[in-house]
């Protein structure tokens, strides 16, 4: 068995890149992002500390290079404004769950350290902990930044209050039966 | 009560959306260009051990 973690590099590209794209939100910086990612860790893997979370140890060096960059280029402020939240009158569709590209047009409008906190304990299955260590801040900072992110989310996307009522009941149960006379 | 449950049912839909989005990419295939970076380092490293 090889003992390099180089080789397990590859299995980590695609989460790297998801990661990468919600910080970016555009594929060719994205990508390479993660190009300059891999070439980081491969000169550095020295100082990985076998046994320990490769995954965590590429998304540390994804993050620093990300932030770096944006350092240097000067534009600490995200490039995204709010033309896109314009269009967010939706509601979740009658199937009870909310069409994926209104989301993902909800989602790039928050801030980099909401959609960073909610991308690592959200959606990529971090702990509070280790998103913490990764972003250098306190568990309370990245549990805040999520919690502020869901909410603008719901807001930006009328999950509270009404919506999420209407899903609680009418629409919810009738996708329910529809889904149990499908199955049957 | 009624409150915590909907907050958690908020949760729970933007929670599931952000794993399709973040999914959705996981699924793409890799770019050629990462590979190709990946066989060069090798490349790179054998060379200098030599």
């Amino acid at each position: 068995m090889s003992a390099d973690p180089r080789e397990e590099l590859v299995e980590h590209l695609p989460s790297l890149r998801a990661f990468a794209m919600s910080l970016c939100r555009n594929s060719a910086q994205a990508d390479d992002l993660v190009q300059d990612t891999i070439v980081k860790a491969w000169t550095n893997m020295d100082k990985f500390k076998v046994g320990t979370n490769l995954r965590a140890w590429l998304f540390t060096i994804l993050r620093n290079t990300f932030y770096s960059a944006r350092r240097r280029s000067g534009r600490e402020v995200a490039d995204v404004d709010g033309a896109f939240s314009a269009n967010l009158a939706t509601k979740p569709d009658h199937d009870g769950r909310l069409a994926l590209k209104d989301f993902e047009r909800a989602f790039v409008t928050l801030p980099d350290e909401q959609r960073e906190a909610l991308l690592l304990v959200g959606a990529s299955g971090f702990s509070y902990e280790e998103a913490a260590e990764m972003c250098g801040c306190a568990v309370g900072t990245i549990k805040s930044r999520a919690n502020r992110g869901r909410a603008r989310l719901s807001e930006l996307l009328n999950l509270d209050e009404d919506g999420a009522m209407e899903l609680t009941d009418q629409s919810t149960m009738a996708v329910m039966s529809a889904a149990q006379m499908k199955s049957m | 009560m009624a409150h915590d449950s909907e907050n958690e049912h908020v949760k729970r839909q933007i929670d599931e959306n952000l794993k399709r989005v973040y999914q959705q990419t996981v699924e793409e295939d890799l770019p050629d260009r990462f590979k190709t970076l990946l066989e060069q380092l090798k490349k790179q490293g054998s060379g200098d051990s030599a």
